[in-house]
């Protein structure tokens, strides 16, 4: 019993840990779509601010530095992406995928060029990482029965940006529900044209949500690179950005729903390894595989209308053009 | 995709003079890169030219690397003509390969080459037009947008093909998931194979008899677009969705037969990888074709005569890159991904940056042109 109960809080802590980077990129890819930039381009930003986050580590020693360094490339891509997509209203699906691909191949080639292994970085010390943190008490806190554990391993014992993803879903609820440029976002993801009829720039709007978009994306990939790592190797992302974007999508573009939507693809991460070889009464063996592709099962069924409705915001995908 | 006033330009400034100019700007940020990682960029080229038109080798490996963005292209383009944008080109060509794998399996104890190689074709393709017919209906019928679907589907059968790979078809004591080896018959024949048979000395690449099938493919999608019914109503759909329905053309019907053709279309791969060069099922055989797809259509103006030129042009890059790689081990190479990226940045994404300055261009010449006849 008591041993059960120690592999879930193991299972609990780790889909607090898988769930991180999703939910830093589920809430860019809201921001960005809420303001009707459709964002294919998560996994890419994502994947050059791990790089990013690696390099600068590698130089400076420094975790803080590195984070820096990898929002400040997280935010170039997302403008990229806005020069593309608001700007000269080009297709933003094009544009995510562009950023994807390039991604792909940039930090491969310049992180063979620079160190040398194949795309690897070298191994960072802990200094040069955002270690997990002890919080009060949680040695002595382990030898309680029952809540010691959770207390210790689930609420404690991770690094400090997986509380940070974690309120940034609260902070990103209030900034979208109640305040004024909340109401605008939503508002320009809606109907652009009132929006501009009131007066505001759609444009600046836009771009300051993709800004945001690539700030979260640049925690995502420092969160991979050098804090649940030590280092990049090459398309370490595989593929979260686009399970971040199933969250969005099966959140409904809303902060809490998109939180809770990646906790499940987290556990699903997080049970994938343990249930290899074991024989469920009834089902038999689960292919991991089958565990695997589920979040993305589970979007399509989400999205063909099968389980509620997944609501886009009304002008997603369209570039604003003032009448003249 | 529209919503810009244009000025009409001439065809030869939109076909041809764009995407030059398009490639330019993607070889100029490629140079930058190859610059900051310190070696001369021209050096590169000339290797990677070289590298390219050295000898029949070489160009061999060009057209195989090309016949795969060929159907990948075109399986974009006739999506991109109804309006629809299918990202899931790589799965379906994946799927594709479990078709003709589980065809081969199935009947290469049996039947002739003649026969087993048109089975193995159709399996294939009923496999990947099958797989790209799920995100159809389901935007046809359910409003899913299509883009996420694919993607999603892309994922699906990634992990569906590692599950039969090596839980299904990985025969005894193999460790790397694949299925057994086709019996000879089920080889589609080489090039070189061809070329000996008519007395021609050729050297042994995986060049195989794809290539015609791929040709084959060019002609039937430029019949298909411009010169059928229901290429009409694809473009129509494509064009306006509203128009259409008062045509009388039925947007989901259209729907449905695009993605089916793009499907199809992308199952070619298989066709070119596992029955014309692996001749077994092997884990991402794909390798990414689906995604150039994306480059080779948006260059090739989504037009079976672009799109060859592009397949050439993407399968000289990877050619050339692998002969870069080998020479620099300082450039990877994936430089030729980010290439990739690069070109569908600038003839997709910001197609249309160049446009406003290059008509502003021309008008200017033109105006001039004008003048001078007055005078």
């Amino acid at each position: 019993m008591e041993d059960l109960w120690l592999q879930l809080v193991s299972i609990l802590s780790a889909t607090l840990r898988m769930a991180t980077p999703l939910v830093f990129a589920a809430m860019a890819g809201m921001f960005s779509e809420r303001s009707g930039t459709i964002d294919i381009g998560l996994e890419g930003k994502m994947l050059a601010a791990a790089f990013a986050a690696a390099c600068v580590a590698v130089v400076t020693g420094s975790a803080w530095v590195a984070l820096l360094g990898a929002i400040i490339v997280g935010i170039l891509m997302a403008l990229l992406h806005g020069l593309a997509c608001i700007t000269y209203r080009g297709n933003q699906v094009v544009s995510g995928v562009a950023i994807n691909i390039m991604a792909a191949g940039l930090t491969v080639v310049l992180g063979n060029a620079w160190f040398g292994r194949g795309g690897q970085t070298p191994d960072l010390a802990p200094a040069a990482r955002f270690m997990p943190l002890k919080i009060p008490g949680a040695d002595n806190a382990f030898g309680i029965p029952v809540v010691g554990p959770v207390y210790s391993n689930v609420i404690g014992g991770h690094n400090l940006l997986v509380y940070m993803a974690f309120i940034t879903v609260p902070i990103a609820w209030w900034v979208l529900y109640h305040t004024r440029f909340g109401l605008r976002l939503r508002a320009v993801g809606e109907d652009p044209k009132v929006v501009d009829t009131a007066g505001i720039s759609v444009a600046w709007l836009r771009y300051r949500a993709v800004i945001i978009a690539g700030t979260l994306c640049g925690f995502a990939g420092a969160y991979l690179a050098i804090a649940q790592n030590a280092g990049f190797s090459p398309q370490m992302t595989a593929g979260r950005g686009f399970i971040a974007l199933a969250a969005m999508v099966f959140g409904k573009w809303r902060p809490w729903p998109a939180m809770f939507a990646c906790l499940l693809f987290g556990l699903l991460d997080a049970i994938a390894i343990r249930l290899q070889g074991t024989k469920f009464p009834g089902i038999g063996e689960v292919p991991v595989e089958f565990i695997q592709a589920l979040p993305y099962i589970l979007t399509v069924v989400l999205l063909a209308g099968f389980v509620g409705r997944a609501m886009a915001p009304h002008t997603l995908g369209q570039p604003y053009v003032k009448e003249r | 995709m529209s919503g810009t006033p244009q000025v009409a330009l001439p065809r030869w400034v939109d076909i041809g003079l764009l995407p030059i100019i398009n490639l330019v700007q993607a070889l100029l940020v490629a140079g930058l890169v190859v610059l900051i990682i310190g070696v001369n960029p021209l050096e590169a080229m000339r290797i990677m030219a070289w590298g390219v038109v050295q000898d029949s080798v070489s160009i061999s490996y060009t057209l195989y690397y090309a016949t795969d963005f060929v159907f990948t292209g075109l399986a974009v383009a006739v999506a991109f003509h109804a309006g629809l944008f299918n990202i899931g080109g790589e799965g379906q060509a994946y799927i594709a390969g479990l078709g003709a794998t589980l065809a081969m399996l199935a009947f290469d104890a049996y039947l002739p080459g003649f026969l087993l190689i048109p089975i193995g074709l159709i399996a294939a393709t009923i496999f990947g037009a099958g797989w790209a017919l799920v995100p159809a209906y389901l935007q046809a019928y359910r409003g899913s947008h299509i883009v996420i679907t694919t993607i999603m589907f892309n994922f699906i059968a990634a992990s569906l093909m590692v599950y039969i790979g090596s839980d299904i078809l990985r025969p005894p004591g193999e460790m790397v998931p694949s299925s057994r080896e086709f019996a000879p018959a089920a080889y589609l024949p080489h090039v070189h194979d061809i070329a000996a048979w008519l007395g021609i000395e050729m050297p042994s690449t995986p060049l195989n008899l794809s290539i015609l099938w791929a040709a084959v493919c060019c002609v039937f999608v430029w019949v298909f677009i411009w010169r059928t019914r229901w290429g009409y109503a694809i473009r129509a759909v494509g064009l306006s969705p509203k128009a259409a329905i008062y045509a009388g053309i039925s947007p989901k019907r259209v729907i449905m037969i695009a993605m089916c053709l793009s499907g199809a279309l992308a199952s070619g791969v298989a066709l070119n990888q596992i029955i014309g060069y692996h001749h077994h099922m092997l884990l991402d055989f794909v390798a990414g074709a689906g995604f150039t797809g994306i480059a080779v259509a948006l260059m090739g103006r989504n037009h079976p005569i672009g799109i060859v030129l592009a397949a050439i042009l993407f399968g000289a890059l990877y050619q050339g890159g692998a002969e870069l790689s080998f020479e620099i081990p300082t450039i990877n190479r994936d430089m030729v991904v980010a290439m990739q990226g690069l070109i569908i940045l600038f003839s997709g994404a910001l197609a249309y940056m160049n446009r406003p300055w290059i008509a502003r261009l021309y008008l200017m010449f033109d105006r001039r042109a004008v003048l001078a006849e007055a005078t």
